[in-house]
């Protein structure tokens, strides 16, 4: 086989791309946000778990990339998610949104589209009814940025 | 009281639901989300203007509150989950940050 065909040959064996909801990561807050996220919760621990962040792959531009973040929780009066705090890592200011939870909702769950300044990752922190603090992340890449001039 | 504001709203509940069952709630608001980071083509800063907080509010209690930031879309869209409580109406409302407001309506009844 020649190097060419070696090669196509190669990258047919490899897995596709997959685009589905990806698990959140296990990991602390990205190093650029991490002082952000700490005063923000007072220095409380912030554990790794039931936030999942649902961002494409690659977004094909910055100016409206669609996020949809689902936080486990049986939202019931004695154990709901109260607030979501969304946080980015590259945007000129960390904060891209709080969303406050009321009883009234099924489950904790919410979509909306966000701006992004360059590939980066979402870092997303659930406040539980009893106090605990939940995180998840999700990376995303782009084809063009929200550019600040332009965009 | 905020002085209203003229921005274009779509807001979306299904019309009949069952009482208790969960539902799917749209709003979408047309507003360009200035951010406050960009400059003119003379040099000069654009002035930030967005819109601030939306919520949504059925039977007398909110259902859902955002607090926005520049990092949110121009045209803000939410869709969260909701559970139709009584016939009424689901009630909207966007604040922006020199506190002009927009209030929607969307009716549902609930068998």
């Amino acid at each position: 086989m020649t190097g060419r065909r070696a090669l196509l040959a190669g990258a047919a064996a490899l897995p596709l791309p997959v685009l589905v909801r990806r698990p959140a990561r296990a990991a602390p807050p990205p190093p650029r946000i991490a002082a952000e996220v700490a005063a923000a919760f007072g220095g409380r621990p912030v554990r790794d778990g039931r936030v999942s962040i649902d961002l494409p792959v690659i977004a094909e531009s910055g100016n409206a990339v669609p996020m949809t973040i689902l936080v486990d929780s049986p939202m019931t009066p004695a154990d709901f998610c109260r607030v979501l705090h969304v946080f980015n890592e590259r945007n000129p200011q960390p904060h891209v949104a709080r969303f406050l939870f009321g009883p009234r909702m099924p489950r904790a769950e919410v979509s909306t589209r966000i701006r992004l300044a360059a590939a980066q990752t979402i870092y997303a922190v659930a406040e539980m009814s009893d106090g605990g603090l939940w995180a998840g992340q999700a990376d995303v890449t782009l084809g063009f940025a929200a550019c600040m001039d332009n965009g | 009281m905020a002085e209203p504001a003229r921005w274009t709203v779509r807001v979306f509940v299904p019309p009949v639901a069952r009482r208790g069952e969960a539902i799917e709630v749209r709003a979408l608001v047309g507003h360009a989300m200035e951010t406050g980071f960009r400059h003119d083509h003379l040099g000069a800063i654009v002035p930030r203007d967005i819109i601030t907080v939306f919520s949504c509010r059925h039977a007398g209690e909110e259902v859902f509150r955002v607090e926005l930031s520049p990092s949110i879309a121009a045209n803000p869209f939410f869709s969260f989950p909701a559970r139709a409580m009584e016939s009424g109406d689901f009630v909207f409302s966007w604040i922006d940050g020199d506190g002009r407001a927009q209030e929607a309506r969307a009716p549902i009844v609930v068998a």
